[in-house]
């Protein structure tokens, strides 16, 4: 592997705090092309640190793209524009040399800024606490082989499991709309036996929490599976939106 | 003054347990309202712990330092986790696991916790499924399983590469509903940065509010601490950023016994280190050794790209010197022999890194079959080298992973503070010198959902802990050591940063006390650790202030406490003049380079007590083997 740092040009956003203005400040950095994004921020940040100013505030935990701690918007696109990865999967090498790159934290109402890069995404936990589970006590379950799902039924679960809770469907929603996130958790449970009993008042609890928290909603402009580190699909939008409907006629009963 | 009491119950070792538990002093429901628990941490243990407690009807406060109780590094554990099912008709049963888990770790874990935690293991998965965790299954519906290091049954549940990931939200779940019917209240960043110790019990946390920088102390009639490991002590490991042992150490330095710190696990199957810039290290899934084959190069030197190897010139080292487990030996075996291969100059161009081939597997069972198996973690290789494992075969290194040793606990995960429990990767209990793949998800959760929530109830019984003043002695002194420390820090005001200063920890660590140690080394190195802390004190420069955002400080603090653990694992390193799993000390090998444990002398586990800081007082819990004979591990 051929070793020759790449010169860039960065444009990061400050903001001192939540109602602080905030502004782009610029930085010059020459970077090892296997180096991560998060890599490049650790050695600026360092420097900063050597200089005694304050390093940019961003948020990382496990560089493996899968606790969903990390979300920047990458040259306007959250995580960067390269399809299913996170933020700290984003590597030098797929920028040119010479290249200028904006880096903002994510954008939304839901989503106040914290500090720099880091944002508030509490809203999302509050929309899982209103019914993103199966009502179970440890020690009451059955036999786990006692009740057989079809593979791909178990797939398809688990590609809509596989959600990170990030926050980047959010931030790439005109309308901020959390739509993508929930779905993924109501799909999980609708296709699985084992949420069935709390199907329709989960996803009417689900939603009701979504709105109130302060997202958009959801007008079918796909932006957010285009964004999705996971790949989650918006398929899970219509099976929630069925769901949601038959909840309804339900309430009526 | 510590005294260790494993309070193993009596009786078969089969019956322990279920024993145990009918001798354990139960909370009437009603009653149970008026217990306050704190548990901190909400990875696989915690969030498990502290959902069951809520379910009990405890009052419980949870704690997280990250934005939410999803983000615990349990996440990012990839590939599966151990039960004794026996749903393959294999040959499994819960005496197999817990012989398989003993022997794995090398005959230096208790017998007793061992063998519960084999027990309890077909719990979780009943659970974990009841909750919607979707495991992969066959086409008939039912689970699948996979095979791991250490074992020859195939008794490992998974979900593709993000097994962690799918337990901890089914964990996570869990929580978010017994914090939606009230009976846990969630706190988020927080960091805990000392226990508080009224009349020789636990009864509460102080911790420093991350977004404020207020400290803010929390009272309870029983802690739990459930915050993980230490490897981020070597400063590059598989561990998350944040992972750290602070909750821990500072528990430790309010009187917890830290027992076994040595035992440091290096993973396999890691990516080779990119460059000086390095952040942290990428495990890939041991998984991947149920189908990859491991070589080096037979030659020193060795300048050939890999296409124009012939098989004549490969060295299929796991599979020469183990023929019976081959490329699935356990992690300590498997990560020396790399380690040697390396040393010896035969690994890829000379550098430290090993093949990890598919082509056979390609071959055998074809690129889609393999794909379904592994497609997201040959993605994540392609994504970070910038190489394709489907044509060119992966290179991997191996890199400190988890840590066997922690918090001293008894039989009930009660540390030697009475009120304190510790669950998970933050205790030493179960998998002795080293740990078994799929193992830790299982311990983290069987002490979450199966251990923690009975043994809290029976300490409630039996001790009937009152509640404490939150505006008491004990709580105001621990907000004042906790100011104290912060404002030292921050006016040090030196050369170095907080990371530079880790990173030299961490290059004296995984050279002196990391796959190999030997007496000079440790010597050297205890005293190399204790300079750099003072250098530490004297020349650090931690920027911005403490009341407000500020992630430097955090680390700080971390670093503050690594180095003394630091220094703590190298002294316990040298006191055990053995080898035995993880802990290799080259005095003590065969002539074929085979860990030599000494069982006459070393079987104990060595609890620490802490004096002051580079001082420790060193108990010793002698292990007795009931049930299982002890043996020289072979995988040959």
């Amino acid at each position: 592997m051929e070793e020759h740092n790449i010169n860039l040009t960065l444009k990061i956003w400050r903001q001192a705090s939540a109602t602080a203005k905030g502004n782009f400040e610029e930085f010059k950095v020459s970077v090892s092309p296997h180096a991560s994004i998060l890599e490049m921020f650790d050695e600026i940040n360092n420097n900063l640190e050597k200089e005694g100013k304050d390093p940019i505030v961003f948020e990382s935990d496990c560089r493996e793209g899968i606790c969903g701690t990390c979300g920047l918007v990458v040259n306007g696109h959250p995580h960067g524009s390269k399809k299913h990865t996170a933020t700290c999967q984003i590597h030098m090498r797929s920028f040119k040399a010479d290249e200028t790159i904006y880096v903002e934290p994510f954008r939304a109402a839901a989503f106040p800024v914290l500090k720099d890069l880091m944002v508030d995404r509490t809203g999302l936990d509050i929309v899982q606490q209103a019914g993103g589970y199966v009502s179970v006590n440890a020690g009451s379950a059955p036999d786990a082989n006692a009740i057989p799902i079809a593979k791909e039924i178990a797939s398809l679960a688990l590609d809509a499991a596989e959600c990170i809770g990030c926050g980047a469907c959010v931030a790439a929603c005109k309308n901020s709309s959390a739509m993508l996130f929930v779905s993924a958790k109501v799909s999980q449970f609708a296709l699985l036996p084992q949420g069935q009993a709390e199907r329709y008042e989960r996803v009417q609890n689900m939603v009701i929490a979504h709105d109130e928290s302060g997202f958009g909603s959801c007008t079918n402009t796909y932006a957010c599976e285009a964004e999705c580190p996971k790949g989650i699909s918006i398929s899970n939008i219509a099976r929630m939106n069925r769901d949601y409907f038959v909840s309804n006629m339900k309430l009526q009963e | 003054m510590i005294t260790l009491d494993s309070k193993v119950p009596e009786g078969k070792l089969s019956e322990k347990w279920t024993n145990h538990k009918f001798n354990m002093k139960l909370v009437n429901p009603a009653n149970k309202r008026k217990f306050d628990i704190i548990v901190v941490g909400t990875g696989l243990a915690g969030a498990g712990a502290a959902a069951t407690l809520g379910e009990l009807g405890y009052k419980v406060k949870a704690f997280t330092f990250h934005d939410s109780s999803r983000r615990a590094h349990s996440i990012a554990a990839q590939g599966g986790i151990n039960a004794a099912k026996d749903y393959q008709n294999d040959g499994d049963s819960v005496y197999r696991l817990f012989y398989d888990t003993i022997k794995g770790g090398d005959f230096r874990a208790r017998e007793a916790n061992t063998y519960r935690l084999a027990e309890v293991s077909n719990n979780i998965i009943d659970q974990c499924v009841a909750q919607g965790v979707p495991f992969a299954r066959e086409y008939g519906g039912t689970l699948a399983n996979r095979s791991f290091g250490g074992a020859q049954v195939s008794r490992t549940f998974y979900a593709r590469g993000e097994t962690g990931q799918q337990l901890l939200l089914g964990a996570y779940s869990s929580l978010n509903r017994q914090i939606k019917l009230g009976n846990v209240d969630m706190y988020h960043r927080r960091e805990m940065l000392d226990v508080v110790v009224v009349d020789g019990k636990a009864k509460g946390i102080t911790v420093r509010n991350l977004l404020t920088g207020e400290v803010e102390s929390y009272t309870a009639q029983a802690v739990v601490l459930a915050t993980g490991g230490y490897s981020n002590v070597f400063f590059l490991s598989t561990s998350a950023m944040l992972s750290n042992a602070t909750a821990a150490w500072r528990a430790h330095k309010k009187g917890a016994a830290f027992a076994n710190p040595c035992y440091t696990q290096i993973h396999p199957t890691c990516l080779p280190q990119h460059g000086e810039g390095q952040s942290k290290l990428v495990l890939m899934s041991e998984s991947l050794r149920n189908d990859g084959r491991i070589w080096v190069p037979n030659i020193v030197g060795e300048k050939r790209p890999v296409s124009e190897i012939p098989e004549s010139d490969r060295d299929y080292y796991l599979e020469r010197r183990y023929p019976s487990f081959g490329n699935l030996a356990p992690r300590d075996i498997s990560s020396r022999s790399a380690k040697y291969a390396c040393d010896e100059g035969k690994g890829v161009n000379g550098g430290n890194s090993v093949y990890l081939d598919f082509a056979d597997a390609i071959n055998r069972i074809g690129e889609p079959a393999v794909r379904e198996k592994y497609g997201n973690l040959f993605e994540m290789y392609e994504n970070i080298t910038g190489e394709n494992p489907y044509n060119v075969p992966m290179q991997i290194y191996p890199a400190p992973h988890y840590t066997m040793g922690g918090l001293w606990v008894d039989y009930n995960l009660q540390s030697s503070i009475p009120g304190l429990f510790v669950a998970g990767e933050a205790n030493f209990s179960d998998h002795g010198a080293n740990r078994l793949g799929a193992s830790a998800l299982m311990q983290g959760l069987a002490d979450g959902y199966f251990v923690v929530p009975y043994s809290i109830g029976n300490y409630f019984g039996s001790e009937k802990p009152e509640k404490s003043d939150v505006n008491g002695a004990e709580f105001k002194a621990a907000e004042e050591s906790v100011k104290e420390s912060t404002d030292k820090m921050l006016s040090i005001n030196g050369k170095q940063t907080v990371d530079d200063i880790h990173r030299k920890l961490g290059d004296l660590l995984i050279d002196k006390v990391g796959m190999s140690r030997d007496e000079a080394g440790l010597k050297g190195v205890i005293k190399n650790i204790s300079d750099l802390r003072e250098e530490f004190w004297n020349d650090v420069k931690v920027v911005g202030k403490a009341g407000e955002i500020n992630q430097n400080l955090e680390r700080a603090g971390r670093v503050a406490d690594f180095l003394e653990l630091g220094e703590l694992m190298a002294v316990d390193a040298l006191d055990r003049d053995e080898s035995c799993g993880a802990h290799f000390r080259e005095e003590h090998q065969t002539d074929e380079g085979e860990a030599v444990r000494n069982d006459e002398d070393f079987a104990y586990v060595a609890a620490w007590e802490y004096e002051k800081a580079g001082s420790w007082k060193l108990h010793k819990e002698d292990l007795k083997f009931e049930s299982v004979e002890l043996a020289t591990r072979s995988y040959k």
